[in-house]
């Protein structure tokens, strides 16, 4: 029982400060361009000033649009709870392994580009026709990833592939190598950053997730950008608990959890770090680029998959 | 359930199939009385198919019997077991539904131009034949309903005649059926010759030396896969599929394609036996191709029903890639994982027919309301159409592998299958499941962005053509039907661990080994291997969904602010009026992806730039390559032989008598 409240505890914390997380990488970003930038808290006012506004709705929205909100924001969630962040004592990962995990993320996709198609308009169909277009390449690049990963443990389940990866003796395989820098690729695309999209642009013909959203308003779009945070955040801590899984607390028991929140906040800290640095450094590119950097995602977690087939198994 | 009932249950669907056929043609002069009687007893057919199946299957029981007809050495044999039962009740289930949704939408029929009377005929015909496949116990008999089946089905998608270009798709539907049943005839022979009997069980006992199995099973891999409709043997589907009647392509789609599956099935688990894992490879490839090229072919699509027909190639692919799996494992002895990916194609086969039936059927109402097949003139139909709409995304949802609708649940158990490649020693089976996967993963995601266009182009969005705007809900018959197959989809979505369960007993007789663990963890929490490995709680995960929808709809609807919403003329970034015409269209959504795997299409694609009073216009044509490198060269070989053999035909009768006479005196040289 208290396994099941320390899961719906972690998820509820989860979903509260993952908004930190994109407040400290926007902050971060702006201090390196040599701008003031919003404080990392900004996020919190902006979901409750939306939160508070009217909902102003479009005449030709469909019933799709009003639900596809509560239906991308309540996937999220429940994707977050099926991951370890603290612990990896968690039974909620037994509800749905990496596979199912994959198939939230791409329910949430699908809602929310039926969502971009509902109005009318050319912004509309524009973000929807090119999110589909990543997401059909990366998606196969996450899932490679990820079964290489699982595949260490001989488990899909993620409390056991993270409980595997802490406790097994620390060895740089190559297909840990390749395919963690297939999973970074696709992360930094699906979270559309750049250099796939830019998170902090309206208005500007490259955009995709913002084109999708841009009918939204009020609470409808509190909740869009709310679960924007939450997969940033995500995918944040899927990378550092299954590249860099020490500190992941294997028991319950209060130092461990410490211990726990600690190295989680650390390598959160860090990992925006490194994103605010890579997106100061680097320039948005083409959409039409884009397949070639996922097609490298694609080879390199596939190459990272061969490569522990072949040559780790014996 | 009493297990004897199966045998004459299923005897029983397959005479009221016959029934709705024939007996409806005593009413010819009244064509509603004569619609009602034929879809009332094909109902009555279906519910006592499925429960034929149902018994069959869950009671783990085989019955047969031996029926006095045809010649005096060669009897019918008919028979049920777990296999069969578990297709009699996909067939059962469809014809059930197809039973329901049938009056209403051939009603528009009536008066046209083609006899109803014909249709109904031949929709019983195709029912009962499908019946009678699954029955057969020997291959005669076998053969004999398989051609009942094919030719119904051809004057089926001849139905509406009077356009040609339906006449020349019923016509290469025909031609590749016969081929197709000229191999399956072959790969029986081959058996029969080593065990001089046509029965199943005398083929199964059979000795077949490697050599001659290896034959028989290519001569059934391209037998089968022709009706199937794997790559390259598909080219019938998207040309057959959309001039069929709806509710007869759900059927072909849904079912006819399952009972080829079936006749594999039977064929290589049940009769060849001995399964090689080179045989495997060839399936699992074969199956990879298929999906990522299914896939990718309906993303180009424009037209509704054909588009559904390039998925239908998808998840056969996919069926074909859970088999590849199963027969891989089972030549190197892993037999519980070779029941795991026998289970995820059975269930995919399930899932396939569920909602593939479901997307047919809302196509059909949403072709005979709109009067439209081009998806470019659709859109904004979900105010019109609300349940075919909701219906409809249901499908969409389950045709893409999202949870928590049934083809999650065998794309999932697929995977589980792959991920256990690890257990082989061979490094090139090693390398191949993983490419198998990948490719999987791919036409999953392909096939969700398909959907999303089809969605968006048809229901949301604005009307996009004045038909579009005129069109109306349809009639009580055709939604329930549709909601009937949508809650199918969720519920074989949600209750995995008892339809895993059901199926179990099948790998239980074919290979000898079910999962063991597969109940051991309750029925909420699909476990195929064990809990340790992998583990998906449906359920769960529902009512995870519904809390925090629940708790985030309270945390926004704060009761002391106005939460009314305001409606208002889409934003648009603040340019101009909106019109339907700047929408995106399907070929719009698609040309990204068009772009980046340009080279799979032969693309032909023109602009001509605007004139004097002319504005600029775009065209674009899109082929399979598949015609263009084997089937057009093909047809050009064959009519150039046949130009050469026609030399022969003098007009001459001496000469003709003269080939008789040698020919003759040629088969007695031969006998003596």
């Amino acid at each position: 029982m208290i396994d099941w409240i320390f899961a719906f505890l972690q998820t509820v914390g989860f979903v509260f400060l993952a908004p930190l997380m994109a407040g400290w990488v926007k902050w971060l970003k702006c201090r390196l361009q040599n701008r003031q930038g919003p404080v990392p808290w900004q996020p919190y006012r902006d979901l409750l000033r939306l939160s508070r506004k009217q909902v102003v709705l479009a005449d030709t929205a469909s019933p799709v649009f009003r639900i596809a909100p509560y239906i991308v924001f309540s996937v999220t969630v429940v994707a977050v709870s099926v991951v370890p962040i603290i612990s990896v004592q968690l039974p909620t990962a037994a509800l749905a392994d990496v596979i199912v995990l994959v198939g939230f993320l791409a329910l949430a996709r699908f809602f929310l580009s039926l969502a971009g198609m509902d109005i009318g308009t050319a912004f509309g169909g524009m973000g929807s026709s090119r999110e589909v277009t990543i997401s059909s390449l990366a998606e196969p690049a996450l899932l490679m990833a990820l079964f290489t990963l699982s595949m260490n443990a001989s488990s899909t389940n993620l409390s056991i592939v993270i409980a595997h990866l802490v406790q097994s003796p620390f060895v740089l395989y190559p297909s840990l190598i390749f395919s963690s820098m297939g999973f970074i690729l696709v992360a930094i695309a699906e979270t559309g950053r750049i250099p796939i999209d830019n998170p902090a642009t309206h208005l500007e013909l490259t955009m995709i997730h913002e084109a999708m959203i841009l009918e939204y308003s009020g609470r409808h779009l509190a909740m869009m950008e709310w679960a924007a945070m939450l997969k940033l955040t995500l995918y944040s801590v899927l990378i550092a608990n299954l590249i860099v899984p020490w500190g992941v607390g294997m028991t319950l028991a209060p130092r461990a959890l410490i211990i726990g929140s600690l190295s989680i906040t650390c390598k959160l800290v860090l990992l925006g770090g490194f994103l605010a640095v890579s997106e100061t450094v680097q320039a948005k590119m083409r959409l039409f680029r884009a397949p070639q950097y996922l097609g490298l995602a694609f080879i390199l977690s596939l190459l990272g998959m061969m490569s522990h087939i072949i040559l780790e198994v014996r | 359930m009493d297990p004897t009932m199966s045998l004459p249950l299923a005897q029983w669907a397959v005479f009221f199939s016959f029934l709705s056929a024939i007996l409806p043609l005593l009413f010819l002069r009244r064509p509603y009385l004569l619609v009602r009687i034929a879809f009332l007893f094909l109902g009555i057919a279906g519910i006592a198919s499925a429960w034929a199946g149902a018994t069959a299957l869950l009671t783990n029981h085989v019955e047969q019997i031996i029926l006095p007809l045809g010649l005096p050495w060669l009897h019918v044999f008919l028979r049920t077991d777990p296999l069969s039962g578990f297709f009699l009740f996909i067939v059962g289930l469809i014809t059930f539904i197809i039973a329901c949704y049938g009056p209403a939408y051939v009603r528009a029929h009536i008066g046209g131009p083609c006899p109803i009377g014909c249709l109904t005929f031949f929709t019983g015909l195709f029912a009962g034949g499908m019946m009678l496949v699954l029955l057969a116990a020997d291959a005669y008999s076998f053969m004999i309903a398989w051609e009942f089946m094919s030719v119904a089905s051809y004057f089926l998608v001849a139905y509406q005649h009077d356009q040609a270009e339906n006449r020349s798709a019923a016509f290469i539907y025909l031609l590749m059926a016969v081929v197709g049943g000229a191999f399956i005839l072959l790969a029986f022979g081959v058996l029969a010759g080593f065990c001089g009997s046509f029965s199943f069980a005398a083929m199964a006992a059979a000795q077949v030396s490697p050599a001659w199995s290896t034959i028989a099973f290519l001569l059934a891999f391209i037998g089968f896969g022709m009706k199937a409709g794997i790559v390259p043997l598909h080219v019938w589907l998207p040309l057959a599929h959309p001039v069929a009647p709806s509710h007869i392509s759900a059927l072909m789609s849904g079912v006819m394609l399952k009972v080829a599956i079936y006749g594999f099935i039977r064929f290589v688990y049940g009769l060849l036996g001995g399964i090689q894992w080179q045989w495997g490879v060839l399936v699992l490839l074969t199956g990879a191709a298929s999906a990522v090229l299914g896939v990718l072919y309906a993303l180009m699509q424009h037209d509704l029903k054909r588009l559904l027909a390039y998925h239908s190639v998808e998840n056969i692919g996919i069926i074909y890639i859970g088999l590849g799996l199963s027969m891989i494992f089972q030549a190197t002895g892993h037999m519980e994982i070779a029941a795991l990916a026998l289970i995820a194609a059975l269930y995919h086969c399930l899932n396939h027919a569920v909602f593939k039936s479901l997307l047919f059927l809302g196509a059909g109402d949403v072709l005979q309301q709109s009067h439209q097949h081009d998806m470019e003139k659709m859109g904004g139909l979900i105010r019109i159409m609300p349940v075919t709409a909701v219906c409809f995304l249901v499908g969409c949802i389950s045709i893409s592998a999202l949870p928590p609708f049934n083809g999650f649940v065998s794309e999932w158990l697929t995977f589980q299958a792959a991920l256990q490649g690890t257990v082989l020693r061979s490094g090139i089976l090693n390398a191949m499941i993983p490419v198998a996967s990948a490719i999987l993963a791919l036409t999953g995601a392909l096939a969700a962005a398909c959907f999303v266009k089809v969605y968006g182009v048809i229901f949301l969005g604005r009307p996009r053509s004045l038909q579009a705007a005129g069109t109306q809900e349809t009639s009580f018959g055709m939604r329930f039907a549709q909601i009937l197959l949508a809650l199918c989809c969720l519920i074989f979505g949600l209750f995995p661990t008892w339809v895993v369960h059901a199926i179990n007993v099948i790998p239980a007789r074919l290979l000898g080994v079910g999962l063991s663990k597969v109940a051991d963890n309750g029925w909420l929490w699909l476990a195929p291997v064990s809990k340790q490995t992998a583990s998906y709680g449906a359920i769960p995960v529902l009512i995870g969904l519904l809390v925090s929808w629940f708790i985030v709809f309270i945390f926004l609807h704060d009761p002391r602010q106005d939460n009314r919403i305001r409606i208002a003329p889409a934003w648009d970034c603040g340019f101009g009026p909106l019109t339907p015409r700047m929408q995106y269209t399907s070929s719009a959504f698609a040309m990204p992806i068009r772009r980046v795997f340009s080279f799979v299409w032969s693309i032909f694609e023109k602009i001509e730039p605007a004139r004097q009073g002319k504005g600029p216009r775009y065209s674009l044509q899109i082929t399979d390559w598949v015609w263009l490198i084997i089937y057009l060269p093909l047809g050009k070989l064959i009519l150039k032989l046949a130009e050469r053999t026609s030399r022969i035909q003098g007009g001459n009768l001496r000469v003709y008598l003269s080939y008789s006479f040698f020919t003759l005196l040629f088969l007695l040289w031969v006998i003596v």
